[in-house]
């Protein structure tokens, strides 16, 4: 068999911009049993197309079992697995920190400046960090800071695009006409 | 025109080419039922249990190749339908669900008998749809019935508000083209990868095809036949693919897996080539991955590209639609014989008639072996066959050999108890000239047998025999091996069936023995509308051989020889 071990494999989905879509996908990786590290989801440029990207721990075998259990959902248009090829990631962190005292203050400075970070907010008692950048660095950057005290942390999940000239997008243009939202909150309570 | 979306859902049914369709009413799909007055040229076949409409469907869409459909009302309706659809999902059978849904406004209110139902059915449809704007109705539904059976076929579900059904639009058919960007099934496959097939059939001195369901659904019955022949390949065949190659044919060595074939299991752990087709390496039929089929060299076509790989890793895997792949390798397929590779299963075919009961004088007892092989040759091996769950099911795969694609209609993947009778039904709505007999078990047929109503209201003509052992069989069997004989929960009372089918008005009688069958299919063939026949078996049989459970495919447990004891 070809499996090696597991690891970190970035699978970028293009996807329909119609709701449950994400329902679908997060019932594909709990009925396959496959786990997922992070995902994420976001608008593209294009109105009807959204972009997720899937952080899973797997064997080279089982990120291409999810590869094709994701084309085989009618919403997915395309995947991507980008850790295959040249790409650039990103995981944005947001980690708020004791402050309350000149050396975790300077201690903050100091290791935020090794960091493609920055504080975005501080006050008397604690100080947001903010970071955009690798997944490995905001591991590195968290665990610098855990001995001041982290009180709060939220991550977005990694982000990631190949890099130089493949591109992955979809010309499709949908043929239904889109459902005017505005009309979707007027519908009347009738009788069931 | 304006029309209502009822009339919307109909008029695109209509044009579907849908002439029936199996269902059950209730509040909020009541707008599509009224329309249904203006729509007579589709019929409505008004079930007694929703699951029985799915599985009508499904029994429908299997026998005819076209899309089943079956409607239902919101709530339990569509709850009930829920176990025919996740077996057409198992056996990629092509069938579209319409379900009524509360108002849009109502939604998420817990209104009265709203379920999600989109959400409960998201795992067990190939697609599905709630319908929130009215305009996307003719377009939803078109994609509907081509995605249900184009592909690997499969059950779609539309969910409809009943506000939707009322409300009226200009109608305008959208006879554009299907776009769906994320949904293009595949074709045909590369010339590398018909050359790296090739190139293992040529080499290969002990191949075997493992032919299934696919090759049936995509038409490639021919194809077969020519590629077995000229390159002299045995065929093995799964429980969906019995009639892919006819079964009197001397290269088919017979079923494979848990109840399969000794000779099948044998060859394929001896093989040094699989060309699997249309088939999904089921843990059924592989028994033990670990050491399945280890010397052989794998060719898996499938037009699923989710299959390749999943339970067996092959050597060559194509990914295209099975008929238009064996059209680019069969040009390139040189003669062979493989003759001592064919004696060598011939053999193991003489061991299995040894120990076979059907060559056995059994005296005054009636097996069930005995009933399904009678009824094989008395209905001249031509009869559409449609099978419930357990022992009578394996027995038919056993014992009745097919000789056409479509002739066996079974729940392979889910093993569905209940599907027989109403799938038969459907079976026979789709090809009224065909005699069709449904073979279900005591067990099974208890489970949705008030279809007798149905068949008797829509005077469909389906033959019922009833393989009465008094035991859940097939567990009786598991818990004899496996569970030191602990019969608990599988003895079973029933009803006298012959007294039930009267009270519906259908006939019916009561073999007890052999010399009985010939008669009872006469008796059969002789009722116009739907009749029932109950044969009266010994209770504690086994079906043999048997791979238990992964174990290694090759250690099945075979029925004894005369004069040998039991394992
Ligand atoms: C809906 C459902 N429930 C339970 C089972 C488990 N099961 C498989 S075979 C079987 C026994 C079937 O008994 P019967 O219908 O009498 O057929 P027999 O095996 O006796 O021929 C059971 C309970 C099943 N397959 N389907
Ligand atoms: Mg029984």
């Amino acid at each position: 068999m070809p499996d090696h071990k597991p690891k970190k494999h970035l699978l970028v989905a293009l996807v329909e911009n119609k709701p449950g879509v994400l329902n679908r996908v997060a019932s594909l990786f709990r009925r396959r049993n496959f786990n997922v590290d992070s995902l994420t989801v976001g608008r593209t440029h294009k109105p009807h197309l959204s972009r997720m990207t899937i952080a899973v721990d797997a064997t080279r075998g089982d990120a291409f079992k999810i590869h094709m259990n994701l084309l085989k959902l009618i919403n997915v248009v395309d995947v991507a697995n980008v850790s295959n090829e040249p790409h650039v990631s990103r995981d944005l962190a947001l980690i708020k920190v004791r402050a309350n005292d000149a050396e975790s203050r300077n201690g903050l400075t100091l290791i935020c400046e090794r960091y493609p970070a920055r504080i975005v907010d501080i006050g008397p008692e604690v100080a947001i960090v903010e970071i955009t950048a690798q997944e490995d660095q905001v591991e590195a950057l968290i665990n610098e800071l855990k001995p001041i005290g982290i009180l709060e942390l939220v991550r977005t999940g990694v982000v990631a695009m190949g890099r130089g000239v493949r591109i992955l997008d979809s010309d499709y243009e949908p043929v239904r006409p889109i459902t005017a939202t505005s009309e979707a909150k007027s519908f009347e309570v009738y009788s069931v | 025109m304006k029309l209502s979306g009822a009339e919307i859902v109909l008029e695109c049914l209509k044009r579907e080419g849908v002439e029936v369709m199996f269902g059950y009413p209730g509040g909020a799909i009541l707008p599509t039922y009224d329309a249904m007055t203006k729509y007579p040229e589709i019929h409505h076949v008004l079930v007694r249990h929703e699951q029985g409409a799915a599985h009508m469907a499904d029994g429908y869409a299997r026998a005819s190749g076209k899309v089943g459909v079956a409607i239902a009302t919101s709530g339990p309706g569509a709850t009930n339908l829920v176990t025919g659809i996740a077996t057409a999902m198992m056996d990629s059978s092509p069938i579209v669900c319409i379900t009524g849904q509360v108002t849009r406004g109502a939604i998420g209110s817990d209104a009265f008998q709203e379920t999600d139902v989109t959400g409960v059915t998201l795992p067990i449809t190939k697609h599905n749809y709630l319908v929130m704007d009215i305009h996307e109705l003719p377009y939803i539904i078109r994609e509907a019935f081509y995605i249900a059976r184009s592909g690997r076929p499969g059950p779609v579900l539309i969910d409809i508000p009943k506000d939707i059904q009322t409300e009226k639009i200009e109608f305008v058919y959208p006879e554009d083209a299907i776009r769906l960007p994320g949904y293009q099934p595949p074709q045909t496959a590369s010339d590398k990868e018909i050359k790296a097939a090739l190139e293992l059939i040529h080499e290969a001195k002990r191949p075997i095809i493992l032919a299934g369901h696919g090759v049936m659904l995509s038409g490639a019955v021919q194809q077969l036949q020519e590629l077995a022949e000229r390159a002299q390949i045995p065929v093995a065949l799964t429980l969906l693919g019995k009639g892919a190659m006819p079964e009197n044919h001397p290269l088919t060595i017979g079923m494979m897996g848990m109840h399969g074939e000794a000779a099948s299991n044998l060859a394929i752990q001896e093989a040094d080539l699989l060309i699997a087709l249309g088939m999904r390496f089921d843990d059924r039929v592989t028994g033990n991955l670990k050491t399945y089929a280890r010397s052989a060299k794998k060719i898996h076509v499938d037009i699923d590209a989710s299959e390749i790989n999943k339970n067996v890793h092959v050597d060559v895997g194509i990914v295209g639609d099975l008929r238009a792949v064996m059209d680019q390798l069969l040009p390139g397929v040189k003669g062979a014989s493989h003759a001592e590779w064919l004696n060598r299963i011939r053999d193991w075919h003489e061991d299995a008639d040894e120990r076979d009961i059907i060559n056995r004088d059994t005296g005054d007892e009636l097996w069930g072996a005995q009933v399904i092989n009678d009824l094989w040759k008395f209905t001249g091996g031509n009869a559409i066959t449609v099978t419930d769950v357990g022992q009578h099911q394996m027995l038919e795969a056993q014992y009745y050999p097919h000789q056409r694609p479509a002739s066996m209609i079974t729940s392979g993947g889910l093993g569905t108890m209940g599907f027989g009778l109403p799938a038969a039904m459907g079976a026979k709505v789709a090809r009224p000239d065909e005699e069709i007999w449904a073979i279900v078990g005591d067990g099974g047929f208890q489970m949705t047998l008030c279809e007798l109503a149905t068949a008797k209201q829509e005077n469909i003509k389906v033959n019922i025999a009833i393989i009465n052992n008094n035991y859940l069989g097939m567990v009786r069997q598991w818990q004899e091996f496996f569970y030191e004989q602990r019969y608990h929960a599988t003895p079973m009372f029933s009803p006298d069936f012959v007294k039930l089918a009267e009270a519906y008005g259908i006939p019916a009688m009561r073999v007890e023995r052999r010399d009985q069958i010939e008669e009872s299919v006469a008796f059969a063939r002789s009722v116009e509308g739907p009749v029932l026949i109950e044969y009266a078996v010994e209770a504690e049989d086994i079906v043999y051989p048997m791979v238990p459970a992964g174990a290694d495919l090759d250690k099945m447990i075979r029925r004894p020889k005369p004069g040998e004891s039991a394992r």
